[in-house]
């Protein structure tokens, strides 16, 4: 299949970009950012507020597995429909430092968008960090479920 | 011979050294190879433990002392400062030391080595927005 996301992390710079070609209308695309219920959905998160304006606010939920609630929030910049969301965002409860984001939605055709999310980090190492995380927690989750079918054929053995 | 060691670095000298003493070019390289693989066992070894995957996990949140790292377990503290000095070793973790206290941090250039470690962050966008758009898609035929 092919990888539709691009993430792109110079060595040594304090920013990446990510883009995205959507198969949906930039309206559609756009509405997936502003509208709570839509946004919950494809986030896996909870929306305890959003103001789509400018010196707006915003804030979201999330729990994990375990059980554990996490909140993130930031501030609204700028607000173009259809066009620039320009906002921060920060994990709260973590010593993570606030990142500024700077997304760019553009029509390619009536039918195909494009996204584009240019975040700046407080430093190179902080930047890091953050694309470490999914790898840190990833090889956890990966060796466990590597242990589950390891597990599941041992038993299915000794049956 | 069984040798326990702590050291993947000295691991590769004492192997290249070896094979060096005996060598011709192309050994040499062989010997390379072998030192390169070992080096990478050595690594996944260190990360095939659940309790240093863990640990990894820990201070890939932030830097973070001995002591604080133990807290988070109920095994001994003797049996995780083994654990940190196999990660250590392998360069997984770097110290830092700050005033009397000694930090632990996740040392991302070996990360990389290891993998490419932006290929996870990748993925997860890529699936949140595979669900951004699925979930479109639905809202619209719904409309």
């Amino acid at each position: 299949m092919k990888q539709k996301t691009k993430v792109n992390a110079e060595e040594g710079k304090q920013e990446i970009v990510i883009t995205r070609e959507f198969d949906l209308p930039l309206a559609l695309l756009f509405k997936a950012y502003v509208e709570p219920d839509l946004l919950e959905q494809w986030m896996g998160t909870k929306v305890l507020k959003l103001e789509n304006k400018k010196h707006g606010g915003w804030q979201f939920e999330t729990t994990d597995p375990q059980g554990n609630k996490h909140r993130f929030n930031g501030v609204i910049h700028e607000f173009v429909p259809n066009q620039t969301i320009i906002r921060t965002f920060e994990m709260e409860q973590t010593p993570f430092p606030v990142q500024l984001e700077f997304l760019e939605f553009e029509k390619l055709t009536d039918d195909t968008s494009k996204l584009s999310m240019h975040i700046i980090y407080r430093s190179v190492t902080h930047r890091d960090q953050m694309l470490q995380l999914p790898f840190a927690q990833g090889i956890n989750m990966a060796h466990n479920r590597l242990q589950d079918i390891v597990n599941r054929e041992m038993v299915s053995k000794l049956k | 011979m069984v040798r326990y060691h702590f050291s993947c670095d000295n691991l590769i000298w004492e192997k290249t050294a070896e094979i060096f003493a005996q060598s011709d070019g192309c050994i040499y390289i062989c010997s390379q190879i072998a030192a390169y693989m070992e080096l990478r066992r050595d690594v996944f070894q260190a990360i095939a433990d659940p309790t240093r995957r863990a640990i990894i996990a820990l201070v890939a949140l932030q830097a973070m002392t001995p002591t604080a790292i133990a807290e988070n377990f109920d095994s001994s503290r003797q049996t995780i400062s083994k654990h940190i000095q196999i990660l250590t070793a392998c360069e997984l973790l770097s110290q830092e030391q700050q005033g009397r206290e000694i930090y632990y941090h996740l040392n991302p250039q070996k990360l990389k080595e290891i993998a490419d470690f932006v290929e996870p962050f990748r993925n997860m966008w890529d699936e949140r927005f595979n669900q951004l758009e699925s979930i479109m898609k639905k809202h619209k035929s719904n409309q």
